[in-house]
């Protein structure tokens, strides 16, 4: 190697260093934030709370044991996997779309379309109602022949 | 008309019963002492398998729910295993039931400790929940019925035990 491509080479390996230096960085980061998303997704089965807003002793040991497994390098669902079979179902803040759990989705579903549809009928049938009732005759009928006399009579009397 | 009253009238009643039936579910009804106890299947806890509280029928059981972080439950363990250490021999046990735990942080409890009674792990706290239970720890004293005989909703010490569960205890087999 020549005097002349070592500077080449140090700058090569510089350029290197710099880019692996956010890299390092940046891992680090995902696996905080990796945590902190678990976190957000699941409860605190004493406190009834979601898990970063709880800080009881069962809330930390339950952190502890997500950053354990964060650091073995699991994924967002093993970790919740591995919540589950420490704690069940309710541990996840959102229920499992199966089973009982779907039920929590289906149900506002089925109550919106529900609402909607008794709605639609209820307005149906009121312009329906509404609308027969401008074609209805009047129930009021005219003076009878004897008032139709009296009236006359009347005015007659007044000269009008 | 009066056909359509009925529907409204039955659909108020069976949201009002819904209603009801929520609150009633969600609310922790103690054991009574008298009534059975619940006994389903739970893992054992730092061994394999499932353990029940119907294997011990026919046996006095004090049930200690408990969990690793809980720091009374620290305070109580010495002298629930001294009172199972000395009480073995007439018909009783104590059953542990680690509940809100996790399975490992309960096992190293159960080994720091030196528990020698046998460890259930209700991990979602539904065992718990059926015995009524609003924390940890609390101990439910079992007839060999399976009945409870005597509880406490919190710690129990080596005078508690010996004031309350002790005098119920048959007496020790003499062995000849």
């Amino acid at each position: 190697m020549s005097r002349r491509q070592l500077p080449l080479l140090l700058a090569v390996l510089a350029a290197l260093a710099a880019l692996l230096v956010p890299t390092a960085a940046s891992a680090g980061s995902a696996l905080r934030t990796e945590l902190n998303e678990i976190e957000g997704e699941v409860m605190c089965p004493v406190c009834g709370t979601l898990l970063e807003l709880a800080e009881s002793p069962q809330a930390t040991r339950e952190k502890a044991f997500i950053e354990k497994l964060v650091k073995q390098g699991q994924s967002k669902d093993e970790i919740k996997e591995a919540l589950v079979a420490q704690y069940g179902d309710a541990v996840l803040a959102e229920p499992k779309g199966s089973g009982f759990s779907l039920s929590a989705y289906v149900v506002p579903i089925v109550a919106f379309i529900v609402a909607v549809i008794l709605l639609a009928f209820a307005v149906w049938k009121w312009r329906r109602a509404a609308g027969s009732g401008d074609e209805r005759k009047p129930e009021v009928e005219g003076p009878s022949d004897e008032d139709r006399r009296r009236l006359d009579d009347d005015l007659a009397r007044y000269d009008l | 008309m009066r056909a359509r009253s009925v529907i409204a009238v039955l659909i108020a009643v069976a949201l009002v019963g819904f209603l009801v039936y929520g609150l009633v579910s969600k609310g922790n009804s103690r054991l009574a002492v008298g009534e059975k106890a619940p006994s389903p299947e739970l893992p054992k806890l730092g061994e394999p398998g499932q353990g029940s509280l119907k294997e011990y029928r026919g046996k006095w059981v004090l049930v200690n729910f408990w969990a690793s972080w809980c720091v009374p439950c620290r305070d109580e363990a010495p002298a629930l295993t001294t009172f199972q250490g000395e009480h073995d021999g007439q018909n009783f046990t104590v059953v542990g039931i680690d509940t809100q735990d996790i399975s490992d942080d309960g096992a190293k409890f159960a080994k720091e400790f030196g528990l020698t009674y046998p460890l259930l792990h209700d991990g979602n706290g539904d065992n718990g929940h059926e015995f009524g239970t609003t924390g940890v720890p609390e101990n439910y004293l079992l007839e060999p019925s399976g009945k409870l005989a005597w509880d406490v909703a919190g710690p129990v010490d080596a005078k508690m035990l010996e004031e309350h569960v002790a005098p119920l205890l048959p007496p020790a087999k003499k062995n000849s």
